[in-house]
C-alpha cells in the first residue's frame, strides 16, 4: 500500500528492526516510530499550472530510555549499516541526560489494539488513485469559480490541491507493535478584490479531509473564497469600545485550540497554565461542552493508538461549563500521579507530549441567524491574527477583522481591530451557542457569542 | 578557513560521490522534456539539542536529514521533486518527476559544470558547536539555571535548551554554476516561570547566530539570557492592563525590527509583486514611507542568524536597499522573479530544506539610524507606549495589515517611561505606520539571533534590527478603555 518508499520493507518492520538494533546496542527501554508518505501538490493560478510537486519520504525516530535517561534521534538514512550505527549513537547519547524516575514506556495493560484501525476511516484508496490530471482539474475548477464568482475579484493567489498517502508505525521494546495507513486531501483558494486607495482584500477558504468523498465541492470552495474577499471591500476601523463578540465557526475553533493547549499535563507540571487547580470547578458558561475525541471516524486527529501505543479514548474537557480535567501522556501522568489519557502525540524528532486529537465544541439549538438577530450591536469575527494568547494567565489579545453588527445585522466590514480579554472570562461569558457545527482540520465548533470583550480601534 | 563552496563540494564528493559528472547527468535528465532552467539542491543537515527542565537534563536529541531537491522551471511554472536518498537511481527518478512540468521531448543539452568559489565567508564554519563535547553544553544550561534562580525568589522554574545545526548545501544549475555553502547555526533558549501564590508568569528569551561556542563569550552569556527572562517574568507580575485605542508608540532599538520585517519586508518580496498580490505592486520609485525611513536587507552581516554566503539558488547574498528616504527602490528577488522584472537576483532565494521550493525571503532586515537621540524621542511623548520586546507578529501580505504581541512594554507619561504594561498588542497597517514615522534615533541595534520567519509553511532563520523610532499613532489592543 504505502511501503513502496521503503523498498520492500514495511514501516512496521523498520520500526521493529530499529528497536532490535537499539536493544542489541544495550538499550534498556526503547521505542521507534516510522512515518512514510507520498506527497503531491498542484497549484493553479490564473488558469495556468504554477507548481507541480511530487515526492515520497520516510523518517524514523528512535527514543532510548536508559534507566531514566532519555535520548531521541531521527534519521532518514535507513540502510542497514547506517541504521545500526544510528541505534548505537542513540544509546550513547542517552548518557548525557539526567536520570528521571518518570521516564519510561507505557504499562502494556494500556496498549491500544492496532488491528482496530479500519473502522476509523483514516485511509481512502481513491486519494492514492487520483492522477496528476485529475488533481490539476480540481484545482483549476476551484480557481476558475473564484474568479468567476464576482467581477470585483481581480486577482488570485491560486488554488492548491495537496494529497498525502502515508503510514505510521510504532514498535517498542515491551512488545507493542502497531501501524495504520492514512490519507489526506486538501484544497485551498485565495481570491483578491481591489479596494479604494489600492488596498487589496484577500479572501481565503479551504477544505481538508481524509477521504475524497468528504472533500468540499471545488467550485464551492472557490466561491466562498471570493465572497470572503468581496465582503471585506470598504472595511473600516471602528471606535474603541466594549461590545458582544460573535465568532464564526472557524474562529471559534481557534479558541478551542487555545484552551486545549492549556489543558495538557505538560502545561500543568510546568506551571504554565491558568487551568491549574481548576479541575472539577466551573470554568465556562453552562452552554459549553468541549470533548476531545480521537475515535471519531475520518477526522484529522483520529488515531487507534497514541504516540506511545496507548489506547486512545474520548476525553471530556469541559462538561456543561465544568472543567473536567487535563490530557496526559505517560510521562506527565506519572509525574503528576495521574493516568495517561491516551493523548501522547509524537514527532520523529521530539519526545511524546500530551496534545488534543479532535476537539469538538458541542453545538447548541440556536440558528446562527437567530443568534445574530439577538445581538443589537457588536463585532462579528471572521479573521484573527497574531499569537496574543498567554497560556499561563489566559490573557487573550488578537488582531481581528469581520463585520460590525448593528440592529442584529451585519452592517459593514471592519478591519485592523484588536479584541482582548481573558480566556477564562471569555469562556464564562459565552451566552449563545448556535447549531451550525463545522469542521476545520482536527476541530469543530458552531458560531458562538461572548457577552463582552474590549474592541480596540480608533 | 577554506572557501565555503570548496568545503561543501568536497563534503558531498567525499561522503556521497556527488561530483560535477553526477550533477551534469542529473541536470540533463531534468531538462529532457524542455524547461528553461533546472537546479539541483543537495543538503546534509545535522541538528542536535539538549533540553533542560527544572534543574536537570530532560533529554538529548540528534537528527540527521539529507536529500536532493530538483526544480525545473518553465516560464513562471515549476516542477519540483525530492528524494532522501543520494543513490543515483533515486536521484534520477526525482529529476524525471520534476521534468514533468514540461511536456516536450528534446535531446538534453550537455551541462558544463563549473565550480564557483564564494570568497570570504560571513561566518566561521570550522568550529561548529556540534563538535563540542556534550558536557560543555550542559555546563551552559546549568549556568543559566543558577542565574535565573538567584535573580528573584519568585523564579520557581527555568526551562532551557541549547541547539546547534550544521548544514552543507550544494547547488548545481543548468547554466553550469556549481556552488555551495556550509552554514553553522546555534540557538540558546530560556523560559523562566515566576510564581507568587496563584499568579504565574512565564517569560522567554533566546539568542544565537552563525557561530560556535564563542557566542557565549563574545555576544552574551547564559547568565545574561536567563536573568533577562527572569526579569521579564517578574516584571509581568506587576504589569498593569494596557490601554486600548490609538496612541503614539516609541519602538525601542533592536527587536522592534520584527515590526519592519512583518509590516513591510514581506510585502517587498518579489513573488507577491510579480503576481500583483502585494500592496507594493507597481510602486517602485514612489514614496511609500516617511522620508526618515531607509530599509535595508543585508545577508552579509558577520555571524548573524539571518546571514548566508549564497542563497539556495546559488546566488551570492548582498546588501539590498529596499526603501531609501521613503522611496521604494526595489524588491527581494529570486531567480524566477528577477527574470520577470528583468533585474539581477538579489541573493534572496531561500527554502527551508531540500523538500521545499525556493521563494524570495528576507535575511537580516533593518532600518538605518537617524539623527535623534532615544531620550529626546521619549521626552517628546505626552502619553504613549514604549515597546521593547516582542513574541511575534503576523502580516496580511496583500494589504499590509499586521499585528504584534509585545512582551515588554511601558506607558509613557509626560515624557517619562512609567508603568510596565501587560498584554499589549500593536495592530495596524504597514504602509500607514511607515508614513507615520516622525522621529528616528541614532541608536541602531541588530537584535540577538532569535527570529524565525515563516512563509507558506516554510521556516528560515532571519535577523532584524532597528533604531529607536517614534510612530505618531498605532492602534494598541489593550483591555483598559
Amino acid at each position: 500500500m504505502t511501503s513502496r518508499a521503503t523498498e520492500g520493507i514495511s514501516a512496521l518492520e523498520l520500526a521493529r528492526r530499529a528497536v532490535q538494533l537499539a536493544r542489541r546496542a544495550g538499550a534498556h527501554q526503547c521505542d521507534a516510530i516510522v512515518v512514510t508518505g507520498s506527497e503531491s501538490t498542484v497549484t493553479v493560478r490564473l488558469g495556468e499550472i504554477e507548481k507541480l510537486i511530487e515526492a515520497g519520504s520516510i523518517g524514523l525516530g528512535l527514543r532510548v530510555i536508559q534507566h531514566g535517561r532519555t535520548a531521541i534521534c531521527a534519521t532518514s538514512d535507513l540502510a542497514p549499516a547506517a541504521l545500526e550505527r544510528f541505534a548505537e549513537e542513540t544509546v550513547e547519547l542517552a548518557g548525557i541526560s539526567a536520570p528521571d524516575e518518570f521516564a519510561g514506556l507505557p504499562d502494556p495493560s494500556l496498549y491500544g489494539r492496532p488491528g482496530d484501525a479500519a473502522p476509523l476511516g483514516l485511509y481512502d484508496e481513491r486519494i492514492e488513485a487520483l492522477t496528476a490530471d485529475e488533481k490539476i482539474s480540481l484545482a483549476r475548477a476551484c480557481e476558475a469559480a473564484a474568479l468567476a464568482a464576482d467581477p470585483r475579484i481581480t486577482n488570485t493567489d491560486g488554488a492548491t490541491l495537496s494529497t498525502r498517502v502515508g503510514e505510521v508505525a510504532l514498535a517498542n521494546s515491551l512488545g507493542f507493535e502497531g501501524s495504520y495507513p492514512a490519507t489526506s486531501i486538501s484544497l485551498a483558494a485565495e481570491a483578491i478584490a481591489d479596494d479604494a486607495e489600492g488596498k487589496k482584500r484577500p479572501g481565503y477558504w479551504f477544505s481538508a479531509e481524509r477521504s475524497l468523498s468528504r472533500l468540499g465541492d471545488p467550485e464551492e470552495v472557490g466561491r466562498i473564497a471570493a465572497r470572503r474577499a468581496v465582503d471585506q471591500l470598504g472595511a473600516r476601523k471602528p471606535a474603541t469600545t466594549r461590545v458582544p463578540v460573535v465568532f464564526e465557526p472557524m474562529m471559534a475553533v481557534s479558541l478551542l485550540a487555545h484552551l486545549a493547549a492549556c489543558a495538557t499535563g505538560d502545561a500543568l507540571y510546568r506551571g504554565a497554565t491558568f487551568l491549574a487547580g481548576r479541575e472539577g470547578q466551573p470554568l465556562a458558561s453552562p452552554l459549553v461542552t468541549i470533548v476531545d475525541d480521537p475515535l471519531l471516524p475520518g477526522r484529522f486527529g483520529t488515531r487507534p493508538f497514541d504516540g506511545e501505543g496507548v489506547a486512545t479514548r474520548r476525553n471530556i474537557l469541559v462538561e456543561s461549563g465544568t472543567f473536567r480535567g487535563f490530557l496526559f501522556d505517560c510521562y506527565t501522568a506519572r509525574r503528576l500521579g495521574r493516568a495517561s489519557t491516551g493523548s501522547a502525540v509524537r514527532g520523529l524528532e521530539s519526545a511524546p507530549a500530551p496534545s488534543s486529537s479532535n476537539l469538538v465544541l458541542q453545538p447548541g439549538a440556536l440558528a446562527p441567524a437567530a443568534l445574530l438577530r439577538d445581538t443589537p450591536r457588536g463585532l462579528y469575527v471572521t479573521a484573527l491574527m497574531g499569537a496574543g494568547f498567554n497560556p499561563a494567565t489566559g490573557d487573550y489579545s488578537r488582531g481581528a477583522a469581520g463585520f460590525w453588527i448593528e440592529d442584529g445585522q451585519l452592517a459593514y466590514p471592519v478591519t485592523e481591530v484588536n479584541i482582548s480579554g481573558n480566556l477564562a472570562d471569555m469562556l464564562a461569558g459565552i451566552d449563545a451557542v448556535a447549531d451550525d457545527l463545522a469542521w476545520f482540520g482536527a476541530a469543530a465548533a458552531p458560531t458562538i457569542r461572548i457577552r463582552e470583550m474590549t474592541v480596540s480601534g480608533t | 578557513m577554506p572557501d565555503p563552496a570548496a568545503a561543501a563540494l568536497q563534503f558531498f564528493r567525499d561522503r556521497f560521490a556527488i561530483d560535477p559528472a553526477v550533477t551534469s547527468t542529473l541536470l540533463s535528465v531534468a531538462l529532457s522534456r524542455g524547461g528553461d532552467f533546472a537546479e539541483l539542491y543537495f543538503e546534509h543537515r545535522t541538528n542536535s539539542a539538549i533540553t533542560w527542565e527544572d534543574q536537570h537534563v530532560r533529554s538529548a536529541t540528534r537528527t540527521v536529514s539529507q536529500g536532493l531537491g530538483v526544480r525545473v522551471v518553465r516560464g513562471e511554472a515549476i516542477g519540483y521533486a525530492y528524494t532522501e536518498s543520494f543513490d543515483m537511481e533515486a536521484m534520477r527518478r526525482a529529476a524525471e518527476t520534476a521534468a514533468r512540468i514540461s511536456a516536450g521531448e528534446r535531446t538534453p543539452p550537455p551541462i558544463d559544470a563549473t565550480p564557483f568559489l564564494v570568497g570570504t565567508s560571513h561566518y566561521d564554519f570550522d568550529h561548529p558547536l556540534v563538535a563540542e563535547p556534550a558536557a560543555a553544553k550542559v555546563a551552559l544550561l546549568e549556568r543559566a539555571d543558577r542565574a535565573a534562580r538567584s535573580y528573584d525568589p519568585s523564579i520557581a522554574r527555568l526551562d532551557a535548551s541549547i541547539g546547534d545545526e550544521l548544514k552543507y548545501i550544494l547547488i548545481a544549475r543548468s547554466d553550469g554554476k556549481l556552488i555551495g555553502d556550509v552554514q553553522p547555526l546555534i540557538r540558546f533558549n530560556v523560559s523562566a516561570l515566576s510564581q507568587r501564590g496563584e499568579s504565574r508568569q512565564v517569560a522567554r528569551q533566546g539568542g544565537g547566530g552563525r557561530m560556535g561556542i564563542e557566542y557565549f563569550e563574545q555576544v552574551t552569556t547564559p547568565e545574561q539570557l536567563a536573568r533577562e527572562a527572569a526579569r521579564q517574568a517578574v516584571l509581568q507580575q506587576d504589569a498593569a492592563e494596557a490601554p486600548a485605542g490609538t496612541l503614539p508608540v516609541v519602538l525601542a532599538a533592536g527587536d522592534s525590527g520584527v515590526l519592519l520585517h512583518e509590516a513591510v519586508g514581506h510585502g517587498l518580496e518579489a513573488d507577491f509583486n510579480r503576481k500583483g498580490t502585494s500592496n507594493y505592486t507597481g510602486r517602485i520609485g514612489q514614496p511609500v514611507a516617511s522620508p526618515l525611513v531607509t530599509v535595508v536587507d543585508d545577508g552579509t552581516i558577520a555571524a548573524s542568524r539571518g546571514s548566508i554566503n549564497v542563497d539556495d539558488e546559488g546566488n551570492p547574498s548582498g546588501r539590498n536597499v529596499l526603501i531609501e528616504n521613503g522611496i521604494l527602490r526595489g524588491y527581494l528577488q529570486d531567480e524566477i522573479s528577477s527574470r520577470h522584472f528583468g533585474v539581477a537576483p538579489s541573493g534572496s532565494g531561500r527554502r527551508q530544506s531540500f523538500k521545499d521550493y525556493v521563494m524570495p525571503r528576507m535575511t537580516n532586515t533593518f532600518m538605518l539610524p537617524g539623527e535623534d537621540t532615544p531620550e529626546d524621542i521619549i521626552r517628546s511623548v505626552d502619553r504613549g507606549i514604549y515597546a521593547v520586546s516582542y513574541s511575534g507578529g503576523q502580516v496580511n501580505i496583500s494589504n499590509g495589515d499586521f499585528v504584534f504581541s509585545v512582551t515588554e512594554a511601558y506607558l509613557i507619561e509626560n515624557g517619562r517611561i512609567t508603568t510596565p504594561l501587560k498584554n499589549v498588542m500593536l495592530i495596524g497597517n504597514g504602509p500607514d505606520v511607515l508614513s507615520k514615522v516622525t522621529r528616528v534615533a541614532n541608536d541602531y541595534r541588530l537584535s540577538d539571533g532569535r527570529w524565525t520567519c515563516g512563509k507558506d509553511g516554510q521556516s528560515v532563520p532571519v535577523g532584524v534590527g532597528m533604531p529607536t523610532v517614534l510612530v505618531s499613532g498605532i492602534t494598541v489592543g489593550g483591555t483598559k478603555l
